[in-house]
């Protein structure tokens, strides 16, 4: 009998010390599903950023490196290019990729380097008690934007849609923006991923999925209410689909490159 | 020296990457700046032409975190710079020590603080020595007084950081790294001989071994406590079997030069060769690097005038040779320090003399560099002679 459903292999089986609603446990979850169906758990490393999703080491069954907040797209990029054969996974949040870590995400993208990143856009700081993100929205109450987000007035400036940005770029292949709000977006997001991990695994270049993800503590909100507030305000502001898709173009011109 | 090994005339930059390339350095990352500028264009060349890795970084700090997620995978990785880009260097040392990273880091001092000056100097001397990231921790500290040593210490820096998990600083100025000398250079290593790492990322399916997670991170402080102690266990052991140093007629017999650590000259280690026939020097200078060359002028200057002048250089800044240079204080002969700075060494020259000695300090900053003369001069103020 075959077994269609169950807990991943490449993920401890135990409670996370995440909050109520957050989307990291699913986002977890979508990358080691993807990890067991592609067979390459042995295969894999994760670099997992300073932020709330710091404790790969506790939730992944397979290598992690922790790298300096912002780091992470630095570390990684050691990392591939001394495991060309490995997936290479760059998990980030807005603060370690939008504002502390923009250098290194902009210059690893334009490199074109062959990892995938993921990156968690929840348009707050987390870990350290709910202070303004680079992607907190305009009016978004926080814990240094007490008012609000003002951008003109308080000078704080407007949040920042990184993978139209990145898209630009043209070491980038692949960017894509899902969203963990409804089961439908939630599979659409595991599509984007595989995606992008099948072409990071073929050898092509910068890949990157944006996952909108609810932070119901920092937000002031139930779980219920954070997936309202961010389907009403986050979505409209963030678009959700591919934002760039060079793959097929990519693979039919340099085929034995990829397929190496 | 074997016949068969060619002498080269090479800067000092060049010397060192070509050592790393030598010593199996399988990843290079750095980021542009003087004095040191020679090495990143060496390694450009030779690391591709080798189909070995190398990235020009962003910045130090993107530069120093590839060389961390680089020796992660268990490459021998470096990268360099010069003292600003080191300063934004520190945090990727910080968490390499923390999370018992063996990289290796060149630094070819300038004069600071602040932008400064491109001239040569010693004053980063605390930085280096007392780990110079936040948290506590120590890295190894090579200085090399010439270019031999300096490819050398280079070959020697990868060896001592896998050995130990410890971030190697190679701790050069702009003197050694810009000046060319003869170098007979270390023979290379064959990547498949270098040491297996079975905490490293990667090949988990082919080793068939549990995940390796490589981390600083420990919020519990029991359990945090612990390891930091355990790391200073190893710092222990570090101390007792790495200190460096070479000297020349102040107490140690002839162990200096001929001791032979690495390829070509190598460097005299301290331990277990205390020999101590206490010579007649009336003073002793105490100098590494650059400074440590113009004191072996000054002690010549000194010979002619009958003055008999010793000569102690740590050649490992960290583990500071303490107490080979207690030993060397205790006829309580005067000492001079001195440097390419306002006095960084003297501290350490003090704390492991304990008062024993008169130590005294000459120091030249600014890219200054002391010359013989004014060395010599004051030794004769401090000996009334």
């Amino acid at each position: 009998m075959k077994k269609l459903f169950g807990h991943p292999e490449s993920l401890e089986r135990i409670q996370t010390k995440y909050c109520a609603g957050c989307g990291h446990g699913v986002i977890h979850r979508l990358i080691t599903e993807l990890i067991d169906e592609m067979g390459i758990r042995g295969h894999t490393v994760i670099t997992n950023p300073v932020g709330c999703s710091i404790w790969a080491d506790l939730y992944f069954k397979f290598d992690s490196v922790q790298p300096p907040h912002g780091r992470t797209p630095a570390a990684a990029t050691g990392i591939k290019r001394l495991l060309p054969d490995h997936l290479v996974i760059c998990y980030q949040g807005d603060g370690d990729l939008a504002a502390i870590g923009t250098a290194e995400i902009i210059h690893a993208a334009n490199r074109g380097e062959k990892f995938t990143t993921i990156f968690v856009n929840n348009a707050i700081y987390g870990m350290t008690g709910g202070q303004m993100a680079p992607t907190t929205l305009v009016g978004q109450k926080a814990a240094t934007a007490p008012l609000g987000r003002d951008p003109v007035e308080a000078g704080m400036g407007y949040p920042i849609r990184v993978s139209e940005l990145l898209s630009q770029l043209e070491g980038t292949r692949y960017i894509a923006r899902g969203a963990v709000d409804t089961p439908a977006n939630v599979r659409k997001t595991k599509s984007y991923i595989r995606k992008a991990f099948q072409a990071q695994m073929s050898g092509v270049g910068f890949t990157m999925v944006e996952i909108l993800s609810p932070c119901p503590t920092n937000w002031g909100m139930s779980p219920v209410d954070a997936i309202d507030w961010l389907q009403n305000n986050m979505i409209p502001f963030y678009h959700l689909g591919e934002i760039k898709n060079q793959l097929e173009a990519v693979s039919a011109s340099v085929p034995k490159e990829a397929a190496k | 020296m074997s016949v068969a090994e060619e002498k080269k005339l090479m800067k000092g930059n060049e010397a060192m990457a070509e050592a790393a390339l030598r010593a199996g350095c399988r990843a290079y990352f750095g980021y542009p700046i003087t004095p040191q500028n020679e090495l990143i264009a060496y390694m450009a060349r030779h690391m591709l032409e080798r189909g070995r890795v190398f990235i020009q970084a962003e910045s130090e700090i993107a530069a120093v975190n590839m060389v961390y997620g680089a020796a992660s995978t268990g490459a021998r990785a470096m990268t360099s710079s010069s003292s600003p880009g080191i300063s934004l260097k520190q945090e990727g040392i910080s968490y390499a020590a923390g999370a018992d990273m063996p990289i290796v880091v060149a630094n070819v001092v300038r004069a600071g603080p602040g932008l400064g000056a491109i001239a040569p100097s010693q004053g980063d001397y605390f930085q280096s020595t007392r780990g110079g990231g936040h948290g506590d921790y120590y890295c190894i500290v090579l200085a090399p007084k010439s270019v031999q040593e300096a490819a050398d210490l280079t070959y020697l820096a990868f060896d001592l950081a896998d050995k130990w998990r410890v971030p190697v600083i190679l701790q050069a100025d702009g003197m050694i790294g810009q000046m060319m000398e003869g170098v007979v250079l270390p023979p290379e290593r064959p990547l498949d001989s270098l040491p297996k790492k079975d905490w490293a990322v990667g090949g988990m399916e082919a080793s068939r071994r549990e995940p390796n997670h490589i981390t600083s991170i420990d919020l519990v402080p029991e359990s945090f406590e612990k390891k930091i102690r355990a790391r200073f266990e190893r710092y222990a052991k570090i101390k007792a079997e790495e200190v460096r140093f070479e000297s020349v007629s102040c107490g140690y017999d002839e162990m200096d030069v001929s001791g032979g650590t690495g390829a070509g000259t190598g460097t005299g280690t301290g331990t277990g060769k205390a020999g101590c026939s206490a010579e007649d020097a009336e003073l002793v200078l105490v100098a590494y690097g650059t400074s440590a060359r113009v004191c072996l002028g000054a002690r010549k200057l000194a010979e002619k005038e009958g003055i008999k002048l010793g000569l102690f250089r740590p050649v490992t800044l960290w583990p500071f040779p303490e107490k080979e240079l207690a030993r060397v204080s205790a006829n309580g002969k005067p000492m001079l320090v001195v440097e390419m700075s306002m006095g960084q060494m003297v501290e350490d020259v003090k704390l492991s003399t304990l008062g024993k000695c008169p130590v005294h300090f000459l120091g030249r900053v600014g890219g200054v560099i002391p010359t013989e003369e004014e060395v010599f001069a004051e030794v004769r103020r401090i000996l009334g002679r």
